[in-house]
């Protein structure tokens, strides 16, 4: 089943082009990793989905990019984030406590029953593997908990709101190795209830996780394919050298 | 149909927006409403006396009869008092920013700043009072004076006004500096004081020269300590020892006596009007001299 | 023989230590002669009493509450205004003409001479809007003179709060003022609250807006309504300092000092405010 479907996508900030005719899809339940070196478009890609880029008053685009066969420019843009949710490249708690930061996105949504919160928070944090580390400090600031911690609480914040699609832009970008393993772990048990869009710039981690691969290069979707044939068999010259790292 | 939860608050969220864009808009509004409303009662005097021989008439007797309107005298009192004040407070003003800015370290940096910024606080009537117990019977003797009195007192004392002001805006623009300016010029063997007078000056001068504007511009709107001691002869001052008006004073003072709907009452709104646009002239060319900086 | 330009340097910061050292030193005595010959007149009676045998004794009882009085009337008026211009020009504004317009007004509000404000009050609230010489004219006359203020600080608070707690906020599904009334404003508290007692600070000294608006030379009974005239610690100061003779120095002393002394806290208090805010930053 397709998710996304974008067709012709074309965006820039002011005069400058960042992404040039990308058309792809997004198939249900799977992990997608964005790989390319940095300026490549990944990010402003991701932030399309959803609607990210709205909040910058340069940002223009044409094309047709379509969630669950509805354009995305027409559909209520707050029901659209509630069901596309994002985590970030640094760990980004806000400024309130861990029950808090779980429980946000619902509030705003106008469930206030505190015990519907309750089971909803629990319920997140286990999703994201977190649980049993904060279970009983959900009242203290979230700058408390560590690194790895706390980018584990925006995943946990970003499942209370039931989303459909997760995206991820490079999530582990400021974690230790450990950190960046339990990250990854969590991110392949998702895959059974979510749809996952992974941008990275470590290749070999959408090596590990991803069941297909896109590659971006200066705004163009170079190639998009299944995870191993891209890094055994690519058919573009410079995926090959991208993923050699031969350049990027 | 139903009205849902959500549709209540997406109704209320429009409101709040509207609203604050309303305020947005508000300090427009108010600017225009001043001058309209220094415009609607200052207008008429000119019905009285030409614009002409208001702002260049050498004769300020409103309640003589004839009223005599002219506002040259008070035009030179403000300006007489104001170049006193720059003449003391721009060299003092600029050297101290520049000590604050690059030669003092940290901790005492701070102290001063805040320090600086707490003269800036003192009320002016404060000022007005102590430079009227103090200042005034000490040009008085100083000079041998028949009275204290007088535009230089006023100069000093508008001084210390305009000094925080300018103090503070050319410090932010010595710091923002970019850094490799100054690093570049003691790379090549400058000593501080030569980057400071060579690179750093000339690099902020649009910053300093806002912040003098601004300076200058606070003392042309000071009224109460300017009222307090430089005397209230509404005359053409022949030297700074002399007693001298400020257009402001006049205001300050005679808008007491004067009856509402007179021509005594419009003309001093008309030095309303003057004032205003002095003060916009001169904060719109220190704004763009910020801004050119940016 | 060359000018050796370390000595050149020693002697140009002579100069700038002597003209900060010119600054400094006079607040200072100032501050000092106010405390110094004020503080004896300071006692419960002088702060309790109304003025007697023409103010020449007596206390300041009423210029104290008539100052009290105006100043939360500015700030009634003042810091709802001035916040939420703060949030359109920080959140919602965008880089066109009409920002440039708006912030050139604020410029300009903040540069206008205070006397200039008093005609305007007098313009337009004591004659045309027919409230008379009063409270409510003199606190909306305040008001306005400390928009530009409020407007400005808050803006700087609220545009100090990183971009990344709105983008988090907004793509959980927040809408816009949601994420400015969860995220934002809590987080510029700290800096909106310096802004309003800088305002304060500063609606307490002014004497030229409130001149012709509200001040009362003398008024033997405090104001009963806001459409009183009341009377005010910087005009009181004004009018014991030039318009009645033979008033006991100390009496003129002690206002200046009850005066200083409120305005030198309120910006202390303000300043403290923002120290502490900027150490304690999470972020």
């Amino acid at each position: 089943m397709v998710i996304f479907d974008i067709k012709n996508l074309n965006t820039w900030f002011d005069s400058t082009q960042a992404l040039k005719s990308v058309s792809m899809q997004v198939l249900a339940n799977e992990i997608l990793s964005i790989i390319g070196p940095s300026n490549s478009g990944k990010t402003t890609f991701l932030r399309m989905l959803n609607r990210l880029n709205d909040l910058n008053p340069h940002f223009k685009m044409n094309g047709d990019v379509q969630f669950d066969g509805e354009d995305i420019r027409k559909v209520d843009v707050e029901f659209l984030r509630r069901k596309i949710g994002m985590v970030f490249a640094l760990p980004l708690p806000l400024p309130l406590s861990i029950f808090d930061n779980v429980a946000y996105g619902m509030r705003m949504a106008g469930i206030k029953n505190r015990k519907c919160l309750a089971q909803v928070v629990e319920n997140a944090l286990k999703q994201a593997y977190l649980w049993e580390e904060v279970k009983d400090r959900l009242a203290e600031s979230a700058f408390k908990l560590s690194g790895g911690q706390q980018q584990r609480l925006c995943i946990a914040r970003t499942l209370a709101v039931e989303p459909d699609v997760i995206l991820f832009d490079e999530p582990c970008s400021g974690l230790d190795p450990i950190s960046t393993a339990k990250v990854e772990d969590a991110m392949v048990k998702l895959k059974e209830k979510y749809t996952i869009v992974l941008v990275t710039n470590n290749v070999k981690q959408a090596a590990r996780v991803g069941d297909r691969t896109a590659f971006f290069l200066s705004g163009e979707l170079i190639e998009l394919d299944k995870t191993d044939k891209i890094f055994t068999v690519p058919q573009d010259k410079r995926t090959d050298g991208y993923i050699r790292g031969k350049f990027g | 149909m139903w009205i849902t939860v959500k549709d209540m608050r997406k109704f209320k969220e429009f409101i709040i927006e509207k609203l604050i864009l309303i305020c947005g808009i508000a300090s427009i509004f108010f600017v225009v409403l001043i001058f309209l409303f220094l415009l609607k009662e200052g207008f008429s005097v000119f019905n009285t006396v030409s614009p002409f021989n208001f702002l260049f008439g050498k004769s300020w007797y409103p309640i003589s009869e004839p009223p005599q309107l002219g506002i040259l005298p008070l035009i030179l009192g403000s300006l007489l008092v104001t170049l006193g004040a720059a003449i003391i407070s721009i060299p003092i003003g600029v050297g101290c920013a520049i000590y604050i800015a690059e030669v003092v370290p940290g901790k005492i940096k701070e102290i001063l700043k805040a320090g600086i910024e707490l003269l800036a606080a003192i009320p002016s009537v404060v000022l007005g009072f102590i430079g009227m117990v103090t200042l005034v019977p000490l040009v008085k003797n100083v000079f041998h004076l028949p009275t204290g009195l007088t535009a230089l007192s006023g100069s000093i004392m508008l001084a210390f006004m305009a000094m925080p002001t300018i103090v503070s805006i050319a410090e932010d623009a010595l710091y923002s500096i970019p850094k490799t300016y100054k690093e570049g010029a003691l790379a090549l063997g400058a000593t501080h004081w030569q980057t400071i007078w060579r690179v750093m000056l000339p690099a902020a001068s649009s910053g300093i020269l806002a912040a003098i504007m601004l300076g200058i511009g606070r003392v042309i709107g000071e009224t109460m300590a300017v009222m307090m001691i430089t005397g209230n002869a509404a005359v053409i001052p022949d030297s700074i020892l002399a007693p001298v008006r400020t257009l402001t004073a006049t205001i300050a003072a005679e808008m007491g006596e004067a009856v509402v709907g007179s021509e005594h009452y419009f003309a001093l709104f008309a030095v309303g009007i003057v004032l205003f646009v002095i003060s916009f002239i001169i904060n719109v060319t220190a704004d763009l001299c910020l801004h050119k900086r940016q | 023989m060359k000018k050796n330009p370390y000595r050149t340097q020693n002697i140009a910061f002579f100069f700038l230590f002597l003209a900060t050292l010119l600054i400094v030193v006079p607040v200072g005595l100032i501050v000092v002669i106010i405390i110094q010959k004020g503080l004896p007149a300071i006692n419960w009676q002088f702060l309790s009493d109304i003025p007697r045998h023409g103010m020449r004794a007596g206390g300041i009882f009423p210029a104290i509450i008539g100052t009290v009085y105006l100043v939360t009337g500015a700030i009634i008026f003042a810091l709802p205004i001035g916040l939420l211009a703060a949030i359109y020009l920080s959140e919602y504004s965008k880089d066109n003409l009409l920002n440039r317009v708006i912030k050139l007004a604020i410029v300009n509000l903040a540069g206008v001479p205070s006397v200039v404000y008093g005609l305007f009050g007098l313009a337009l609230f004591v004659i045309f809007f027919k409230f008379g010489a009063s409270i409510l004219s003199g606190s909306l006359t305040l008001g306005i003179m400390i928009l530009p203020i409020i407007i400005t600080t808050s803006r700087e608070a609220l545009e100090s709060v990183p971009q990344s707690f709105r983008e988090v906020s907004l793509s959980l599904g927040a809408s816009k003022w949601q994420t400015i009334r969860h995220v934002v404003l809590p987080n510029a508290i700290p800096g909106i609250l310096t802004g309003t007692i800088l305002g304060l600070g500063r609606a307490a000294g002014e004497t030229a807006p409130i001149l012709f608006t509200v001040a009362a030379f003398y008024l033997p009974q405090l104001p009963k309504s806001i459409f009183d005239q009341a009377m005010a610690l910087p005009y009181h100061l004004y009018v014991i300092s030039t318009q009645v003779p033979n008033v006991d120095e100390k009496i003129r002393y002690g206002t200046a000092f009850v005066l200083l002394a409120l305005v030198l806290f309120m910006n202390l208090v303000a300043i403290i405010i923002r120290t502490k805010f900027r150490k304690k930053k999470k972020w």
